[in-house]
């Protein structure tokens, strides 16, 4: 399944991150020469065979909501680039 | 002491004839003198490595050691550790000192080691060279104009280089095995699941696994009995008893029976490679194994399947590195979206943001079913080949790699870089533990034989490797910069 140019700024821009044509570019023919290499995928037969999300082939375990832990809050905001009152800064994004 | 197995360590701190810090102070210059040209560490904690020595020496005092205590040795920079700067190898974690211990880190302090400080890596452990490192690359220290691997290249080569006598590092695809391959070290990848991954960076949550980098199976063995079992602040990790590994070490190997996967000895296979693997191999014969041919008829759909998968499971992990509550973030941004974007597009390097772009694409809208649950379909095709082959056989053998560490830089398009992990990618997918021994040399370059087993079964792993380096000396090897500056 050949790239199109514009789907590796789709993808960036899904990805949040910022992405130029030239670097776009620069990226297609990587992404591409990979997903030609993928496309061998599509050889085999695998009608029937259940995919498989787990090496063990285990459902996620699931823990009663409840709090274990205690609030480290002021803690972990430490390595916060800017914080205030208990809250992350970030731009405004409503005038 | 530079050179001596942990085993060797324990025995000389027991009998008094050196102290935890007197080790430490020794490795500490030795770090000082040698990583210059290694690059082998992006953090050294010296402070706290001599207070955790003095306490060590307390508790040895006291009559309280256990098998590590006093130990020194180094942490992969992707476990958080409390205090101490936890970059992952990359710009985007720069300036991230992190809150809290990875579990691992916790029961290896518990249990008295002496962290060095923090080993260089990959970036998010994505890469088999060591090469993209926001901190530079690390050499290769048989051959300082080779790589050392990737992504745990900064552990193997601290090791190989008589930095430190053992490492922590994580395996996605490889990357613990390829590096003690290229490095001429013992590295285990453990069954997924066996060793906790909370507090350890996530690349690719369904594949990432810790363990252990050394100079003997007997060094992995004491390093797993402390790192090994169930954590509930990890929704992957097992629940499941933890056997002493060290205890089945001796265990003869008379009636193993070993098989060969005839795709691990095709086309690609460096001629040097095969030859110390076969000769390998004619080891465990004379120990009484007899050995037969097998099939992964699926092998050469790994890396396909791989290539889909983690970077998938990457863009998600990531997604988490917007600027916002820790990490790089840009200057000025404009507005939430513009943090993100200039953030991200800043922070992360090169072959981050391929993989994040694949992942991105493949998991969107019209393609997902093209590749990602194909990729999962296939997955468990490579798992089924696995359980196949160990109905008729014990262990699996074969090279960790398909060539001797190559030149740094000289393997430049992404395709041919992914295609070093052709044989350790496919362990990760079905989950199971492997080991990498060295077992011989291409010209001066180590060479790595591969052990796999089914899944829980490192005990096994283990003393197969244990008895092969009971009968060669290929681990005692030592590059001539760890032995120059002795």
């Amino acid at each position: 399944m050949a790239l199109e140019h514009a789907e590796v700024l789709r993808a960036a821009h899904l990805a949040r991150l910022d992405l130029s044509d030239k670097d776009a570019a620069k990226y297609l023919d990587d992404i591409g020469q990979i997903l030609d290499m993928v496309d061998q995928l599509q050889k085999l037969d695998t009608t029937d065979v259940a995919p498989l999300a787990h090496p063990m082939d285990a459902t996620q375990r699931l823990r009663a909501d409840e709090v274990t832990e205690k609030d480290q809050r002021d803690h972990y905001q430490q390595c916060a680039p800017q914080v205030e009152n208990g809250l992350y800064l970030v731009p405004r994004v409503v005038e | 002491m530079h050179d001596k197995t942990i085993t060797e360590i324990v025995g000389a701190l027991d009998a008094g004839t050196i102290s935890s810090r007197e080790l430490t102070q020794d490795l500490l210059g030795r770090i000082d003198r040698l990583d210059g040209q290694l690059n082998s560490f992006i953090t050294v904690t010296a402070e706290q490595a001599l207070s955790a020595a003095d306490q060590a020496d307390q508790q040895r005092a006291n009559g309280q050691a256990g098998p590590l205590t006093g130990v020194p040795l180094a942490i992969k920079d992707i476990f958080c550790t409390q205090g101490v700067k936890t970059s992952c190898g990359s710009k985007m974690l720069d300036n991230f000192v992190a809150p809290y211990d990875a579990t691992v880190v916790s029961k290896l302090r518990a249990a008295g080691t002496v962290s060095l400080g923090k080993t260089n890596m990959d970036e998010f452990a994505m890469g088999s060279s060591n090469e993209n490192s926001f901190y530079g690359p690390v050499k290769n220290p048989w051959d300082l104009t080779a790589v050392p691997g990737g992504s745990s290249g900064g552990s193997a080569a601290a090791v190989a280089a008589g930095l430190v006598p053992a490492a922590l590092g994580t395996d996605t695809g490889g990357s613990i095995r390829q590096p003690a391959a290229f490095c001429g070290i013992t590295g285990l990848k453990p069954t997924y699941g066996r060793v906790s991954r909370y507090g350890m960076i996530a690349y690719a949550s369904s594949l990432d696994q810790g363990g252990p980098m050394a100079r003997s199976a007997a060094d992995c063995a004491l390093l797993l009995n402390t790192i090994a079992g169930h954590d509930a602040r990890d929704s992957t990790s097992i629940a499941r008893g933890v056997p002493d590994y060290s205890e089945e070490l001796d265990a003869p190997l008379a009636g193993l029976k070993i098989g060969l996967p005839r795709e691990y000895f095709g086309d690609g296979l460096d001629a040097d490679v095969e030859t110390a693997i076969r000769d390998a191999i004619k080891v465990f014969e004379s120990l009484g194994a007899s050995v037969r041919e097998v099939s992964l008829p699926h092998t050469s759909y790994a890396i396909p399947a791989y290539y889909v998968i983690a970077p998938a499971e990457a863009s998600s992990n990531l997604s988490r590195y917007d600027g916002v509550r820790f990490g790089h973030r840009c200057d000025n941004p404009s507005d939430l979206i513009d943090l993100y974007k200039r953030s991200r597009a800043e922070g992360f390097g090169d072959e981050v943001k391929r993989r994040i772009l694949i992942g991105t694409h493949t998991l969107s809208e019209g393609f997902f079913d093209a590749y990602y649950k194909k990729a999962q379909q296939v997955r468990r095709l490579i798992r089924q080949d696995f359980l196949g082959a160990f109905e008729e056989v014990d262990v699996l053998m074969g090279p960790a790699t398909p060539t001797p560490a190559f030149d740094l830089g000289a393997t430049k398009d992404p395709v041919s870089m992914y295609l070093q992990d052709i044989y350790t990618i496919a362990i990760n997918l079905a989950g199971i533990p492997g080991i990498s021994v060295p077992a011989g040399f291409s010209g001066k370059r180590p060479v790595g034989l591969q052990i796999l087993g089914t899944h829980f079964s490192e005990a096994r792993l283990l003393n197969v490797a244990h008895q092969f380096q009971q009968a060669t000396d290929w681990h005692l090897r030592r590059p001539e910069i760890a032995e120059e500056n002795a």
